[in-house]
């Protein structure tokens, strides 16, 4: 993640579109596991949003939730590499309470979902002096698959 | 005293990348005074510039949170550990950040619900995803389908159960008894109806709140266009590659999104084409297969139950579109394997190079679908002209039999076909073992070939000449017409 880069896995990019449209209008939340070496996320830990300010403005991930998802990365021998959360009806750039609430390192993945249909997928990184996010770079694994699909033409 | 700190994943590169460190102090906040004085880069994320902790930022003792201890002064025993565990938190900005979603404010408003629409509509009603809003959608919402058969029976139903406000359903077939065994909008007294007629008694049944407009007419390249303007969603239930590509392309130009499903014998596909952003049928397939490679349902076979499920897909994915709710199955191929009970989904890609989707498309109008697929338009003339020396009719076969001629009669179909119905006296090699087993005939027999319909047998006769048979006739029209001419007791398929 040195280059700020971050690669999802097909199925890891449908989870977070569809975890974000599942909770809409409200904020989805979750975790980022992976290698911090290549920026691979190999899964996802959907957590609950336990925010007090409304859920479809905020989210927040509790500290017992973060410590079950540093469990769950190393279970997998994987290390947490960030949080992925929705903005229902709005971009998917950081907000200023976003940057407020910031972890160094940690990617920030966003998605946006648009009357209930997630759209597009940033990702974030703070600037070590915490003055403003940075947007790395989200590729999208190429199913491998997608030739299969052409040998099955009917 | 030397406390043991566990570090988050986040703070670690500040940390030499240790998940733990020591840190001296007697009270929470000395040790963490300590730790930032060792570990600099700690500092700006753990406090505010007001010199306190973040309000993000949970520090534990053992397994409390000092909040519900005395904060920082809370002392440090020995053999204490120290957690910094992070809150993570965001969300979006509010007031002149947000952006408008009211691009539907200038539409018409939808529909309001009857009374009796309340009450038939009630168990969508009370889910939040649906509501009155989005029913009041539903009835406003147009959609075609095209094709009554496997797939437009489950279709039509839904849609029309679900409260669509408009049905529109294109078919100029009439209903047959092969039909019966997947084609559930249709029932045995209505074999030998158009399928539209018999259509729309079955869904006025169901729900005489819904318009439905029936187009008697076979989909073209002259008429889809027109067709397709009213609607909203079409719902592509067709059985071959040019209808398939004339509806894709239809609704890429129109822009109106393709509900896609097909079936064959045990596997079903399903996806959504057309939208803006999403592929379409040719991003996935630009050319079709050539003809005759792909057997239709007619040929192949189809499990009566696997339209519904497919149907149903497409169904669900129409009423997704038009309430706007959910993930659209857009840019994922979705294959259902009914034998072994599998969905498996594939992602597809919008190609930039597309024809007739892509940035430079080279199809703008709709063209000729039967010649892009190779087909060509039957010569029924000619067809029925015999050439006697290598083709006999199925009264001609019949009147040498009776006449006691010497004639041996190769049956080339597979057998489970063999047991639905024979020629008295033939003897069954499936096409597929002619090659080895033609041995086992005598190339100084006069033989007749035949199959259902005379294709199969064509090539079984043109195989057994080129291995020196030399008086080899193909029954024209295969069993079919045997049974229609000669013998009307034994059962067709």
């Amino acid at each position: 993640m040195s280059n700020r880069r971050v690669a999802l896995t097909a199925a890891v990019d449908a989870e977070i579109r569809r975890h974000g449209a599942e909770t809409f209008p409200h904020e989805c939340c979750g975790a980022l596991v992976g290698d911090s070496a290549t920026g691979r996320v190999a899964a996802t830990v959907a957590l609950p949003n336990t925010t007090e300010e409304g859920p479809r403005r905020r989210f927040l991930v509790r500290p017992s939730d973060y410590r079950l998802a540093e469990q769950r990365a190393t279970e997998l021998g994987a290390e947490l590499l960030g949080f992925y959360h929705s903005h229902p009806d709005h971009p998917a750039r950081p907000s200023q309470f976003d940057l407020d609430h910031a972890w160094p390192t940690f990617a920030y993945v966003i998605v946006s979902v648009m009357n209930g249909a997630a759209e597009r997928m940033t990702v974030w990184f703070l600037k070590d002096d915490r003055s403003i996010f940075e947007e790395g770079e989200l590729d999208v694994d190429e199913n491998s698959d997608s030739h299969a699909a052409a040998a099955v033409h009917r | 005293m030397s406390t043991k700190i566990l570090i988050p994943t986040p703070l670690r590169p500040y940390t030499d990348k240790k998940d733990a460190v020591d840190a001296d102090g007697g009270t929470v906040g000395e040790v963490l005074a300590d730790l930032t004085l060792k570990h600099a880069g700690l500092k700006g994320h753990l406090y505010n510039e007001q010199g306190k902790l973040r309000s993000f930022v949970n520090v534990y003792i053992n397994d409390e949170d000092i909040r519900y201890l005395q904060k920082e002064q809370t002392p440090v025993k020995a053999g204490d550990t120290l957690s910094i565990i992070p809150s993570v938190a965001g969300g979006v900005d509010s007031g002149s950040g947000a952006v408008s979603s009211s691009a539907v404010a200038e539409i018409a408003p939808d529909p309001e619900l009857t009374n009796d629409e309340v009450k038939r509509y009630s168990r969508h009603l009370i889910m939040p995803e649906v509501g009155v809003d989005g029913q009041r959608k539903l009835k406003a919402s147009k959609v075609l389908c095209i094709g009554a058969g496997g797939l437009g029976s489950p279709v039509a139903m839904y849609l029309a159960a679900a409260g669509v406000g408009t049905l529109g359903i294109v078919d100029f077939d009439v209903v047959d008894f092969s039909n019966l065994h997947r084609q559930i909008l249709h029932g045995t007294s209505d074999v030998g109806r158009s399928k539209l007629a018999s259509a729309k008694d079955k869904l006025v049944a169901i729900n005489p709140e819904v318009k439905i407009v029936l187009h008697e007419v076979a989909l073209t390249s002259q008429n889809a266009l027109e067709l397709f303007a009213p609607y909203d969603v079409i719902v592509d239930g067709t059985d071959n590659f040019p209808t398939r590509y004339l509806v894709n392309d239809a609704c890429v130009l129109l822009g109106k999104p393709n509900a896609y499903g097909s079936i064959f014998r045990f596997e079903g596909q399903a996806s959504v084409f057309g939208t803006k952003d999403g592929p379409c049928y040719r991003c996935l397939y630009p050319e079709p297969p050539p003809p005759g490679l792909v057997p239709s349902c007619a040929e192949g076979g189809v499990l009566g139950v696997l339209p519904g499920m497919v149907g149903m897909i497409q169904a669900t994915e129409a009423i997704k579109l038009i309430l706007g709710v959910g993930e659209p199955l857009i840019g994922r191929f979705l294959i259902y394997d009914a034998l072994r009970m599998r969905f498996r989904e594939l992602k597809l890609r919008k190609d930039p190079d597309c024809p007739v989707c892509g940035t430079h498309p080279t199809v703008t109008a709709l063209i000729d679908y039967e010649q892009f697929c190779g087909i060509h338009p039957a010569a029924p003339e000619v067809a029925t002209v015999i050439d006697h020396a290598t083709e006999i009719t199925a009264l001609e076969l019949k009147r040498r039999l009776d006449r006691g001629d010497a004639l041996k009669i190769v049956d080339v179909r597979e057998p489970n076909e063999y047991q639905i119905n024979r020629i008295p006296g033939s003897v069954l090699i499936p096409l597929g073992d002619v090659p080895q087993r033609y041995k086992e005939l005598d190339p100084s027999d006069e033989i007749v070939v035949q199959c259902k319909m005379g294709g199969r047998s064509a090539k079984a006769a043109d195989f057994l000449r080129s291995v020196g048979f030399t008086r080899v006739l193909n029954l024209k029209g295969g069993i079919l017409d045997w049974i229609d001419k000669v013998d009307p007791s034994q059962p067709k398929y």
